[in-house]
């Protein structure tokens, strides 16, 4: 076992240390300690990504001194170091893209705090991506909660602590629910750990005993984790906690970690039920209807929104949607599209987020699609940048999102009795994707006469949305190993079976 | 299945605490009544948990007189579980309690729908619009 | 003439003012046309939109009783039909009982030595997710600041209000209690590898004590020992010795290598390798996290 193999470990704990020293820092230094850490785990994680490619299999790194199934374990595939090392780069582009906005929402002697905030998410991520064990992931799932409520919180205004228990309530109800079906889980098996669920719960399907338990338990975790992840109806917070947050916040939660919560969905889908089990269990066809449901009805409530981030928030309902409703449609080729979906998301969402930040200010602050009128004419980098997040978000090729809609239907065509309705959703959401970031995109380039203020962009602000904004384009263009990474390295993170 | 309903009887009571804990989480407007709720659906879990660790008539897993009989003793693992939880339940308890404090001194009200109602109809503050 | 309509129709959904538009942030004129009187407590009672809503939360304020009882039983239902084919409690062939838990028991002592077999686990085997739910506890703490932390600069006045009790009876009893109380958690903290107990009971115990004698006897000595600065170094510093300390222990136990902590004679107070000094560094966590809670509710800050 290379050196390399121990990088993990050191990345979960260089983000514990750092968020437990950076509490007594002052702001400014707290904030370069996060950015660093962000790079070295996203240059680690690549690293790990290397070593596993040479290795040619998944490696199990053992936390302690006993193997499973007695003590602690995580396991390194070639998509968990992957999304590591993305979801690092993505938290360090969202932390210097809403860098102006941030040194005004914080209270100056609490910054610290929020950098706490953001180096505890960023481990929470790592476990929850490599940890083998069901326990530990809901423990990080806490951790994940209480640390993504802080990011909101940070911003003292009303409406914000408003957004935060109520964001805090639905998550809340969303971890008892996957709580209690560990436990029920564990009452039939005994065992936490992945590798030993998955051969009891094998056993248990072949022998057929405790049927309704492992039904329940099933249907519990997965509802528990959708309902975090804002499945449709449990959607009703995203507008409120994405809308008012301030932008580096609204990134990186709608970006990261709606996702990891789906990610480690996949995992336990994978790794522990495995996929007959699950997808002979029925509990599939809900998240398809559901993830159909929340494509049009988010996309129906963004066209009613008359705040840019509102609507931001209400579009990215009706992405998770998309990722669900591929989810529900196969195992195989569904999976592969709604990861490649997640992948784009997670790099749209927070250009769209913070380049509109910059669209607002420029209006003195206001969020009504009245005042941004003609403000992409006064700010044209900003405008060309905006526009290419929309036009990934609807699907026009040469941006990510072209590729992503054309594998969910290609995986849709590929399944039997899986091809007429996800097509028809697919066309439905795209048109209203299209008349409401449309009329954003007219609304934004029509000349107006009404005052702009003309703020010079910071440096950090322009390079962390252009290097999202290439990111998009070049996977667009050039899409093929991405999706053969996904495609063939799916196997790395659990047998299909 | 009557019979196994009194089996497992401290097991179904965890239940129902467990759904009137997550129905007052849900669906009561106040909010220290939803925290109270959230605290009685976390308990109930535990409850759940410690009672499939349970072994007729075994003590407590503390070796005495060096007796490392497994059919002695109670299951260990549950517990250990059922501590890390609690904590984490007393964590999450702290953190809604000081986000009501601070919803209460800024809106004077512990109804949930009506701090909704008024929010939306304040218009954002210039300084709030920073 | 429909052309023009639909022109129009476009035209208010795109300045916002289209009836089921949702205008979170612009305060509409109260100038309809009503001849009720304004409701100036609740302006929003008097909105067109808002009356639709006042209406829906009306109705469901009466329907509350009925929807709340259904969905607790459906749910109860649910789960019951599950709980029914759980395996029998207290039945000693669960699968929950099986080769993890013999391992724990039979082995416990030996390679862990810690006597108490749930600190063993939770310190030892699992440790992993022990060190997870300490930086939950510090996660809280921290959201806590930020929402109730009022970093008042000397210069400003104080306004907090009076608030111990200068009570005969409960100055006396604390007298007396405050003193075991505290000695107790020490014992449940250094003993706990030997019986129960532990970092999380002991460390709440003595959270306890310090409130109890800040509730009797005023913050005043204990704002000269827990000052802000003093609290946040030594919580910092314990977290810091924890998550080195099992970095360590991790890494030699997937590489392979032995750690320099033994363990020793089970039934000593010194042995059991690594637990001792973590039972130690949790419980200092738990107990001023605890204290901290309440000095913040109580009057917004520490120290």
């Amino acid at each position: 076992m290379s050196f390399a193999a121990n990088f993990p470990l050191f990345c979960i704990v260089f983000c514990l240390i750092c968020s437990v020293v950076s509490s007594l820092l002052n702001g400014k230094v707290a904030r370069i300690i996060t950015l660093l850490l962000s790079i070295v785990v996203m240059i680690m994680s690549i690293f790990v990504m290397l070593m596993v490619h040479l290795n040619g299999e998944p490696i199990t790194y053992i936390m302690g001194h006993f193997p499973h199934p007695w003590g602690n374990e995580i396991r390194m595939g070639l998509l968990e170091p992957f999304f590591a090392s993305i979801f690092s780069l993505i938290l360090f582009l969202s932390l210097l893209g809403g860098e102006r906005h941030l040194s005004s929402d914080l209270d100056v002697k609490k910054s610290q705090f929020y950098y706490v905030m953001t180096d505890l998410i960023l481990s929470s991520f790592l476990v929850l991506l490599y940890t083998n064990d069901i326990f530990t992931g809901y423990v990080f799932i806490e951790i994940c909660t209480l640390t993504s409520c802080g990011l909101l919180m940070i911003r003292q205004v009303g409406r914000t602590t408003l957004a935060s228990i109520r964001y805090m309530i639905f998550s809340l109800i969303g971890s008892g629910l996957f709580l209690m079906g560990v436990i029920v889980l564990y009452g039939i098996t005994g065992h936490l750990l992945f590798p030993n669920l998955h051969e009891a719960i094998a056993k248990l399907n072949v022998s057929g005993e405790y049927k309704i338990p492992l039904l329940t338990s099933i249907s519990l975790i997965t509802v528990g984790l959708s309902i975090k992840s804002g499945l449709f109806p449990f959607h009703f917070w995203m507008p409120d906690t994405y809308g008012y947050a301030t932008p580096s916040s609204s990134g990186i939660l709608s970006g990261l970690v709606s996702k990891v919560y789906i990610l480690y969905l996949l995992k336990i889908i994978f790794n522990v039920f495995g996929t007959n089990v699950f997808y002979n269990s029925g509990i599939q066809h809900i998240l398809f209807w559901f993830g159909v449901c929340a494509m049009i009805i988010g996309s129906i409530d963004a066209l009613k929104e008359n705040n840019i981030n509102r609507m931001l928030a209400n579009s990215s309902a009706a992405q998770i949607g998309y990722i669900y409703m591929s989810i529900g449609i196969s195992p195989t080729l569904g999976v592969v599209a709604a990861i490649y979906h997640i992948v784009t998301h997670a790099f749209t969402k927070p250009l769209l987020f913070i380049t509109s930040s910059r669209l607002c200010d420029a209006a003195n602050g206001s969020k009504i699609f009245h005042d941004l009128q003609g403000k992409a004419r006064k700010y044209p980098l900003t405008g060309a940048l905006f526009t290419i997040g929309a036009f990934s978000m609807i699907g026009i090729p040469l941006t990510m999102g072209f590729i992503s809609k054309y594998i969910i239907a290609t995986s849709a065509i590929n399944t039997e009795g899986m091809i007429v309705i996800p097509l028809i959703a697919l066309a439905l959401s795209t048109i209203l994707n299209t008349i409401y970031f449309g009329r954003t995109l007219i609304r934004i380039y029509t000349p107006s006469d009404s005052e702009t203020c003309m703020i010079k962009p910071k440096v950090s602000y322009l390079v962390s949305t252009i290097v999202l904004a290439l990111i998009n384009i070049l996977t667009g263009i050039f899409s093929t190993p991405l999706i053969s990474i996904i495609q063939q390295r799916l196997e790395f993170f659990g047998k299909v079976g | 299945m009557l019979q196994s309903l009194w089996n497992n009887r401290v097991m179904v009571v965890a239940v129902i605490l467990f759904a009137v804990g997550f129905t007052t989480l849900l669906l009561h407007r106040n909010l220290i009544k939803k925290i109270i709720g959230l605290n009685i659906m976390d308990t109930a879990a535990y409850l759940l948990l410690t009672s499939i660790g349970y072994i007729d008539k075994n003590k407590a897993p503390i070796i005495v007189d060096g007796v490392t009989d497994p059919s002695v003793y109670v299951n260990p693992l549950p517990a250990g579980l059922v501590l890390t939880g609690i904590v984490v339940s007393v964590s999450v308890t702290a953190v809604l309690l000081a986000l009501t404090i601070r919803l209460y001194q800024r809106y004077h009200t512990l109804d949930l729908d009506e701090i909704y109602m008024i929010a939306r109809n304040e218009t954002e503050k210039k300084e709030d619009k920073k | 003439m429909k052309t023009n309509k639909i022109r129009n129709w476009l035209k208010t959904w795109d300045e916002g003012e289209f009836e089921f538009a949702i205008n979170e942030d612009v305060v509409q004129p109260t100038t309809t046309d009503n001849a009720q009187s304004q409701d100036l407590e609740h302006p929003w009672k008097t909105r067109h939109v808002d009356k639709i809503e006042q209406k829906e939360i009306n109705i469901f304020k009466k329907l509350y009783p009925f929807i709340s009882t259904f969905l607790c039983l459906v749910i109860v239902g649910f789960l019951i039909l599950t709980v029914i084919d759980l395996p029998t409690f207290g039945s000693a062939n669960a699968p929950a009982h099986n080769e993890v838990m013999d391992r724990y028991i039979e082995s416990g002592m030996d390679e862990t030595g810690a006597v108490n077999v749930v600190a063993g686990v939770i310190l030892d085997y699992r440790a992993f997710d022990t060190l997870g739910e300490s930086h939950v506890l510090f996660t809280a703490s921290i959201a806590v600041f930020i929402l109730l932390l009022s970093i008042i600069d000397e210069n400003e006045p104080s306004l907090e209000k009076e608030i111990t009790q200068k009570d005969s009876l409960l100055r006396s009893t604390a007298f007396i209690v405050v003193p075991l109380v505290l000695i107790y958690g020490i014992y449940v903290v250094l003993g706990g590898h030997i019986g129960p107990g532990g970092g999380f009971a002991g460390g709440a115990v003595i959270g306890g004590g310090l409130i109890l004698y800040a509730l009797s006897y005023g913050f005043d000595t204990l704002d000269r020992i827990f000052n802000l600065k003093n609290y946040r170094i030594i919580i910092t510093t314990a977290l810091c010795f924890y998550s080195i300390a099992k970095c360590y222990s991790f890494f030699c136990g997937a590489n392979h290598l032995e750690t320099i902590f033994t363990t020793g004679t089970p039934g000593m107070i010194f042995s059991a390798g690594l637990i001792l000094p973590l039972n130690i560094a949790v419980g200092v966590v738990v107990a001023l996290t605890m204290y901290g809670f309440y000095s913040i509710f109580q009057r917004g800050r520490i120290g």
